[in-house]
């Protein structure tokens, strides 16, 4: 089978006035389809570096990076973008929902953007499979500020499955959530993993890293570990357990 | 990314806004409206200016009698009396290209009816006269050319005479004495106003010239001759044809001088229509400025918005936005706040007008080409200044945009 991300040598160096910064050295990595992978390491690993040349925001400054099949280190800005539209969904720490948008018409915005245009009726109804998917449905209307941090997440979820992405890449989900929440969205990502979605997340909460199926980790620009996940963590167990910790607290009723 | 999609996102960025866009929309709309107002006013004044123009005739040609100094004093023109009735017979014997021709005489004298009198222009005329100068009849009839064959005590007066001597009485059949000498009134004319050296034209009594010279008068030259060609094309070459004959018919050497004038009424209507166009240009100026003000206004305020919607930038371009979709969107921002302006500059515009020529009488006359000139221009304030700030957006770098705070 073609691996979805294929890594070849890849560099990145940044000019910070007059010294190099080489964020990362030398990154060789293939991801298969459905795999479910956390990238983790300290801030300065150059984790986050990677995530944006994963993510097609940045350009390796040396080495080979395939997408799906297509080598897309060398292409231009507006090539760049069509790929982030096609085969791409990104999911961020802080949300990134646009305000004062209700939540179907942010997962509406990458069909805005799509090459092949959509009938708005046909937008309308995949945003409404895309938020039913998360669990969101009859949310639809509503606008970030009425939502919570978890489901304002899942939202941004639903956004970046909109064009039915190769890759759903996630930096750090679930960094501005409480730890119940964070599971409740790890059970999300699992979810769609089981459907067959590729995805990559960056964090650095060990236990996060653990709803996953493979670690990576990061120091210095490269990859010094890349582990399978053994006692892998079942979102819905471990919720049922935080509930039942809480409510032997009485916490909750 | 589609049309209209792309006006939805630019009419909610500016609702989202809604006084700050007022503000900044304020620039255009009072430009724009400052725009038809002036226009308006212009045109009015143009107008006004050509209808004055109008009343003179168009395409007289106007001949005087030369002038001549006695003792070191110039007489002026028309004294010399060196035109004749027969040069009038001449004129309209040999020149093709006139229509309508009428020998002049012309005094001030006193007119008096009952008890009442008055100073006056009195005018000695052919009926053509008043086809020549646009007069209108207000009441009774013109004379005829039979009048002015048998020399007829018949005129016609003015508004102003009338008044003067009859207040509210109707003039027509009634006597008036000219220099003593009783005529009756036949006709009484439409008002004209001033005239464009502000001396007020319906201040006359018009009579056939026969009688004038015969029987109030006593002369036997004329003091004008009045012409009036058949198009303003012919206006030159009759003018030159009507001097040739006249020196030929005064039998003047070649190299000496005219012992009469003629002169066109287009180069009065020149003079007139050439201080418009100058308040036109100067209308053009100040508008062009207030726009480009109003257009530096949008610029300003589309900087700040791309300033402050950074993150939304980077959000649009991580989700695939490409460079020309964003420039897109800031543009149609830019151009929907100009336009918007400019449609309500119009309102107001239109509005204003109508109140100042309600309340103040000034005649504004809006153009729809003034008013469609001035939308085209304000988008297009819209586009050039709007330009610049979405340029800058399109050229953002996405993951310095998702970072920014």
């Amino acid at each position: 089978m073609n691996a979805v991300i294929q890594l070849e040598d890849i560099h990145k160096a940044y000019q910070t006035g007059e010294v190099e910064v080489k964020a990362v050295r030398g990154v060789s990595l293939q991801l298969a389809p459905g795999e479910f992978v956390a990238i983790m390491g300290a801030s300065g690993s150059g984790k986050s570096t990677l995530m944006n040349i994963l993510g097609c925001l940045d350009r390796p400054t040396r080495g080979r990076y395939l997408l799906d099949g297509v080598d897309v280190s060398g292409l231009g800005r507006d090539e760049l973008a069509n790929i982030r539209n096609q085969k791409l969904g990104f999911v961020f720490q802080g949300f990134n929902l646009l305000s004062r948008t209700s939540a179907r018409e942010n997962v509406e915005l990458p069909m805005l953007y799509s090459r092949r245009a959509l009938s708005s009726r046909e937008q309308h109804e995949r945003a409404g499979r895309a938020l039913d998917l998360v669990g969101l449905a009859e949310r639809a209307d509503h606008h970030p500020n009425q939502l919570s941090g978890g489901q304002q997440q899942r939202v941004a979820i639903a956004r970046a499955l909109a064009n039915q992405p190769a890759l759903l890449l996630a930096d750090e989900p679930t960094g501005n959530l409480d730890s119940q929440t964070s599971i409740e969205i790890m059970g999300v990502f699992q979810k769609l993993n089981e459907q067959g979605i590729t995805v990559v997340m960056i964090t650095h909460e060990l236990d996060i890293a653990r709803f996953t199926k493979r670690n990576l980790v990061m120091r210095d620009g490269r990859v010094v570990s890349d582990v399978p996940v053994e006692k892998r963590l079942n979102a819905e167990v471990e919720l049922r357990a935080l509930r039942e910790a809480q409510a032997a607290v009485k916490l909750v009723p | 990314m589609r049309f209209f999609a792309t006006i939805k996102i630019a009419l909610r960025a500016l609702r989202r806004n809604k006084l700050r866009t007022v503000l900044t929309m304020l620039g255009i709309i009072i430009g724009v409206g400052a725009v038809i107002i002036t226009v308006g006013i212009g045109n009015g004044a143009k107008a006004q200016i050509e209808a004055q123009i109008a009343s003179l005739g168009q395409n007289v040609i106007l001949i005087f009698s030369g002038n001549v100094t006695r003792s070191g004093i110039n007489t002026g023109w028309g004294s010399a009396g060196t035109l004749t009735v027969e040069d009038v017979e001449a004129i309209r014997r040999e020149i093709d290209s006139i229509t309508l021709i009428s020998p002049e005489i012309r005094q001030i004298g006193q007119v008096g009816a009952g008890n009442q009198n008055w100073s006056t222009q009195l005018l000695g005329e052919a009926p053509d006269y008043f086809e020549i100068r646009q007069w209108r009849l207000a009441d009774g009839a013109l004379f005829t050319e039979q009048d002015v064959r048998s020399a007829n005590k018949v005129c016609v007066v003015g508004k102003t005479v009338a008044a003067q001597l009859f207040g509210g009485e109707s003039p027509v059949g009634q006597i008036i004495r000219i220099k003593n000498v009783p005529f009756i009134i036949v006709g009484t004319l439409l008002p004209k106003g001033l005239s464009l050296m502000g001396t007020d034209q319906d201040d006359v009594v018009i009579m056939p010239y026969t009688s004038a010279m015969k029987r109030v008068m006593g002369v036997t030259t004329l003091r004008g001759i009045n012409v009036q060609a058949a198009s303003e094309r012919q206006l030159a070459e009759t003018q030159r044809q009507l001097t040739d004959l006249l020196r030929q018919r005064h039998r003047i050497q070649p190299g000496r001088d005219d012992d009469f004038n003629v002169r066109n009424q287009q180069e009065i209507a020149e003079a007139a229509t050439a201080t418009s166009k100058i308040m036109a240009v100067f209308l053009s100026i100040v508008a062009g400025v207030s726009l480009v003000v109003g257009g530096i206004g949008i610029m300003n305020i589309m900087l700040v918005s791309v300033t402050e919607r950074t993150r939304e930038i980077g959000i649009r371009m991580a989700v695939g936005a490409r460079g020309r979709d964003i420039l897109l969107q800031f543009l149609t921002e830019a151009i929907t706040l100009s336009s918007l302006g400019g449609l309500l500059g119009i309102a107001l515009g239109l509005g204003g007008s109508k109140i100042l020529s309600t309340t103040q009488g000034w005649p504004t006359l809006t153009s729809t080409s003034s008013i469609v000139m001035a939308f085209l221009f304000s988008a297009g304030v819209g586009v050039f200044f709007g330009f610049y700030p979405a340029r800058k957006a399109s050229r953002l770098d996405p993951i310095d945009a998702l970072r920014y705070e």
